[in-house]
């Protein structure tokens, strides 16, 4: 990483990030709450998710740390 | 009782990660009389305090011993000057291929083949004018009596690039020194050698083999029995990935490609948890070398796309149920998607173990920078308590992501087949 404007980029993609994972994780409380019984498909689905949402992040990161 | 234990194991863990790694950098600060060629020195930081302020003004810089410890090496370090020399295996046009123990470096205040031990990493020296083990000169020797051998300069190009650019000096001449290739620079040398990572793989495939084999002999004797002891701690893990993972996400032709998803799923695993161990058969940072998550994200990505049939080829060439100019439209979208998915798998896994790997050392590079690299001890021992119970939370943490990032990588790879092998019926399902 050579200038800040990398750095910078890389800390508006981890908001980005942040935001998703957060409401994913909150979400899969809620629907927790709801139907207790469903609590492995809903943490499957919820692990599925967050992982796509962190890809788009982590592909930013990186195109900061080459760019 | 067990609880307790357990809780007593993991904190113990923290403080040998502290220590340990504490230790690693303590070794480099100078108080040994060992030459500096093998430990992670702070060149960059001393070179500066030459030139520039007295030695007061120091600022201790963390980023060496980061990238010291989560990078790769030609050799294994253990303790102290103590360190495991490992097959150095190169091939040069020319030469052909010529096999060495790294212990004839000497840990770097020595060439030998036409190549030197820089920081723990093999480097071939441009135009040497022998192939035979020679001692190199020393360059300069810093306040605290380190000698160097290798000059660090860093370059920058037209374009505003910094390259680093490192050379040697011999019988009062100055020879450049080249890496091996990688992925985006190709040199005239190519590395075939038995690194710390090339180590670690193979101490987790004979680990997986001893625990899969184990467990195979157990069920051929005890058939219709419970299982017993490391089995019976297996099962579970083996039951859930096949019963949650393997069969939903695949469908009806899971047993097919269940060898690869488990051989991903525990590879990745174990891979992960020896890097967390920080000493000697540990600390390997396998699935933090980007070179291991392409390969084995391109391990999926062959498997999705020749097991693909022809449903799976109809939806990125011609989406079926959307009109024509919607239909042009997918396509560079659904192939640009081929290429994505296996980018995102191996990116993901690299990022997620590195950045691990980096808190950690981050953390005990406190107990350095509140210290001011030995000269305050009260700061270091604050620091030492800051970095503790920080570390034993990031261990707790790494833990956590170990297991996940192999789960996910498995998971998601076990979708992409699934998606590749789907039947569809399209008249019922759009």
């Amino acid at each position: 990483m050579t200038g800040t404007l990398a750095a910078v980029g890389a800390g508006l993609a981890v908001i980005g990030a942040g935001i998703g994972i957060g409401q994913i994780g909150g979400k899969a409380m809620e629907a927790i709450a709801r139907q207790p019984e469903a609590v492995g498909d809903i943490r499957t689905n919820m692990l599925i998710a967050a992982a796509l949402v962190e890809g788009a992040a982590l592909a930013t990161i990186v195109l900061a740390f080459f760019a | 009782m067990k609880g307790f234990v357990r809780q007593l194991l993991i904190l113990l863990l923290s403080f040998a990660s502290t220590f340990v790694l504490a230790q690693h950098e303590d070794d480099s600060s100078g108080h040994d009389q060992e030459p500096a060629g093998h430990v992670e020195t702070t060149d960059h930081q001393t070179g500066e305090a030459d030139h520039g302020a007295p030695h007061t003004a120091e600022k201790y810089n963390p980023s060496p011993l980061v990238m010291g410890h989560i990078g790769d090496a030609h050799e294994f370090h253990i303790w102290g000057s103590i360190s495991l020399p490992l097959p150095c295996i190169t091939y040069e046009e020319g030469q052909g291929l010529s096999f060495f123990s790294s212990s004839v470096f000497h840990h770097g205040t020595m060439a030998s083949h036409g190549y030197v031990l820089d920081h723990g990493v093999l480097r071939k020296i441009v135009d040497f004018p022998t192939r035979d083990a020679v001692e190199l000169e020393v360059l300069h020797s810093d306040d605290e009596g380190h000698a160097h051998y290798v000059h660090t300069e860093e370059v920058k190009d037209q374009a505003g690039k910094i390259s680093e650019h490192k050379s040697i000096s011999y019988q009062g001449q100055t020879y450049n020194l080249e890496a091996a290739s990688k992925i985006f620079s190709a040199s005239s040398w190519i590395d075939f050698s038995i690194t710390k990572n090339v180590f670690t793989m193979f101490l987790a495939s004979i680990l997986l083999f001893i625990i899969f084999f184990g467990m195979k002999r157990f069920y051929a004797n005890n058939e219709g029995k419970a299982p017993r002891g490391l089995t019976n701690f297996m099962e579970p893990f083996f039951e859930f990935m096949r019963d949650e993972v393997v069969k939903p996400s695949i469908g009806p032709k899971w047993e097919k490609y269940m060898g690869l998803i488990m051989s991903l799923f525990f590879f990745i695993l174990i891979c992960n948890l020896l890097g967390l161990i920080p000493f000697f058969p540990g600390s390997g940072n396998v699935m933090g070398n980007i070179s291991v998550t392409i390969v084995l994200a391109l391990i999926t990505f062959i498997v999705v796309n020749f097991s693909g049939n022809k449903h799976y080829w109809q939806h990125i060439f011609w989406m079926p149920n959307v009109p024509v100019p919607i239909k042009i439209l997918f396509i560079p979208i659904e192939l640009a998607g081929l290429f994505i998915k296996p980018f995102t798998l191996l990116i993901r896994l690299f990022a997620n173990i590195t950045a691990g790997h980096t808190i950690i050392l981050s953390l005990v590079s406190l107990i350095f920078i509140f210290g001011e690299v030995g000269q305050n001890v009260g700061g270091a021992s604050v620091g030492a308590v800051v970095a503790f119970i920080f570390v034993a939370f990031m261990n707790l943490l790494e833990l956590l992501v170990a297991v996940l990032q192999a789960f996910i990588f498995a998971l998601l790879s076990a979708l992409y087949i699934g998606a590749a092998v789907e039947e569809h019926h399209h008249e019922e399902a759009h």
